[in-house]
């Protein structure tokens, strides 16, 4: 072989690159795996005990004003659904993504090797999708027992929304992480984001009791359009277009985080 | 060129019309963080097999070079290839190829000490069973075998360094590099990591690395620039600096605390050169006894005395005017 064939050493492709983390993800869930899946059982048992079971026995049903949920139960079990599938993306990056660029450094360790900070981001973002989609399998398995979905068919298509709500979310969080000089930010965060959005963006009641303007706010999140995805499939209540609107937007939302994701990793690696 | 360098695999690009197969060549590079230059525009050539040295201060530029060497920090300008490959457009094949110890510990705490080199293997492409294979013998060239199931975290800092350094030659890199290395090890830590290096480079693995300690500069590397301020101000075997740049022989005089700066006019002349310091005064010369027996014979009587020959630590001071550990 001429000198020159070896001037072009092959290029290691993008799928190459994020397959070589499977090791380590998989290490770190053996590590971690039991307490997460005791509390991706647990957690929806207590929550729909509590909400849908018990506090849902004192709320009189008029089904008209529960956007086509014959129980109270059965109105509360999406939105609980949908926020879980929130709050399992937003922790996994978080604390995880700042440890490993100012604690462990784990971040600096892996870009020494052939990874770059995209191909990072994508194994990871991959770890958190499998960690939302199990989590939230189990939660709908759980709340299936109590007999309020519509169908198989629709249980299954609201456990892939759970994905794309996920991965919004995840996209955003592991941007904003990736940019954040302190974990005190975090904090801050989660009770003007996380926490209104969960109690706010229409997992627990009908948006339409909010004043107009709050109304319109909450419509604007992304979690009510995971929320409102969730309910449609789970009661089989879609309304074709709105469905669209919602997918449309969380791809979109999952698109330009997961693009700004990268950036900002790339970026606080290079200094 | 002759034909027995494919051992490292070199592969010179464009430049190998007129350049002689290099592991690294930096022409003019540069690094700025905003407003503040760390490199400003400095040459390196390293060659295949040597062992290459940036010796200087903290703050010099030396760890910001070795991590555009690497392939982790875009350059800010000027010209730099790594294995002949440019480091902004191929960074995943530079990297597959070279092994990095950095300076801070990037070990992880969370995996045993086997898992942290076959975890790290992995994002090489290595196979499993391949992998496995060269844990175990790293870790016993390392001396680390019998801790394999250990933590990271209960391992002494010179056993991590080890381990750190079993981690970059993971991937068989035919250039390593190594930012201090030896930094906050305990002598006997330090020896043992010297003579693992010196192996290394034994089979043929370049060697780069940075430190700001003399001796370590002068055990290992065959060359080295002495940077300061995002600088080259020398280059060449330490031999070679010291011939150039200090004198054969230094008589170290120590008078009372105070009084150094107004005892070297009395013994300007005794010496080719005199260095104040603050605990001391230091003669360049080509004979230390001699200049010595001069300044007893002028009635002066240093608390303490000692002639020894030059070191690098009189060159950098003379080309900087500082020591290097401060």
């Amino acid at each position: 072989m001429m000198s020159d064939v070896a001037t072009t050493p092959r290029r290691i492709g993008r799928l190459d690159l994020v397959g070589r983390q499977l090791d380590y993800w998989v290490t770190v869930y053996k590590r971690t795996w039991r307490g997460s899946a005791v509390s991706s059982f647990v957690m929806p048992l207590l929550y729909v005990t509590a909400m849908g079971v018990l506090l849902g026995g004192f709320i009189e049903q008029d089904p008209s004003t529960l956007e086509g949920a014959t129980t109270y139960l059965a109105f509360v079990a999406p939105g609980l659904v949908a926020a879980h599938a929130m709050q399992t993306a937003t922790g996994e990056t978080m604390w995880p993504v700042m440890a490993m660029i100012k604690w462990s450094r784990t971040y600096y360790a892996m870009t020494a090797t052939p990874l770059r900070p995209s191909d990072i981001v994508a194994a990871q973002l991959l770890f958190v999708t499998f960690r939302v989609a199990t989590a939230c399998g189990v939660f709908l398995l759980v709340l299936a027992a109590f007999g309020v979905f519509a169908s198989p068919g629709g249980l299954l298509l609201a456990w892939l929304a759970q994905i794309l709500i996920g991965l919004a979310f995840a996209t955003v969080f592991f941007a904003f992480s990736a940019i954040l000089k302190n974990e005190s930010g975090f904090a801050i965060v989660y009770r003007l984001v996380v926490i209104p959005q969960f109690l706010f963006s229409g997992a627990f009641f009908p948006i339409g009791n909010l004043p107009p303007t709050l109304e319109w706010l909450a419509r604007l999140t992304p979690l009510w359009h995971g929320v409102d995805l969730t309910r449609m499939l789970l009661l089989g209540t879609v309304d074709v277009p709105l469905a669209l609107v919602h997918v449309v937007y969380l791809g979109v939302v999952t698109v330009l985080g997961w693009w700004f994701a990268a950036s900002r990793l790339t970026k606080r690696l290079a200094l | 060129m002759s034909p027995s360098q494919p051992e490292t695999g070199v592969k010179t690009g464009q430049h190998a019309a007129e350049a002689p197969a290099l592991m690294v060549r930096a022409r003019e590079l540069r690094k700025a963080y905003g407003a503040f230059e760390a490199v400003r525009g400095i040459d390196v050539d390293v060659r295949p097999g040597e062992a290459f040295g940036f010796l200087g201060p903290n703050g010099a530029g030396k760890s910001s070079t070795m991590r555009m060497i690497a392939a982790v920090s875009p350059p800010s300008g000027g010209d730099l290839r790594v294995l002949g490959m440019d480091p902004a457009t191929q960074g995943p094949e530079i990297r597959s190829r070279i092994g990095v110890c950095p300076q801070e510990d990037t070990l992880d705490n969370e995996l045993n000490v086997r898992d942290n080199l076959v975890v790290y293997g992995r994002y090489f492409g290595i196979p499993r069973k391949e992998v496995a294979e060269r844990a175990d013998e790293l870790l016993s060239f390392v001396q680390l075998a019998d801790r394999a199931k250990a933590k990271v975290e209960d391992l002494s800092g010179g056993m991590k360094r080890r381990l750190t350094i079993a981690r970059s030659l993971v991937n068989r890199p035919d250039l390593l590099l190594l930012d201090e290395p030896t930094t906050g090890l305990d002598p006997q830590a330090r020896h043992l990591l010297w003579d693992r290096l010196f192996r290394l480079k034994q089979q043929g693995v370049t060697l780069v690395l940075t430190t700001h300690y003399m001796d370590e500069a002068e055990q290992l590397c065959d060359r080295l620039v002495v940077m300061d301020a995002g600088r080259i101000v020398a280059e060449g075997s330490p031999l070679e600096l010291i011939r150039e740049h200090s004198t054969r022989e230094v008589a170290e005089l120590r008078f009372g605390v105070g009084e150094h700066g107004a005892l070297a006019e009395k013994v300007a002349d005794l010496a080719e050169r005199v260095e104040v310091l603050p605990d001391r005064l230091l003669l360049y010369t080509s004979d230390g006894e001699e200049a010595l027996a001069r300044v007893h014979e002028r009635g002066l009587s240093p608390v303490a005395f000692l002639v020894r020959r030059s070191t690098l630590e009189d060159v950098f001071l003379r080309l900087t005017g500082r020591t290097l550990v401060e």
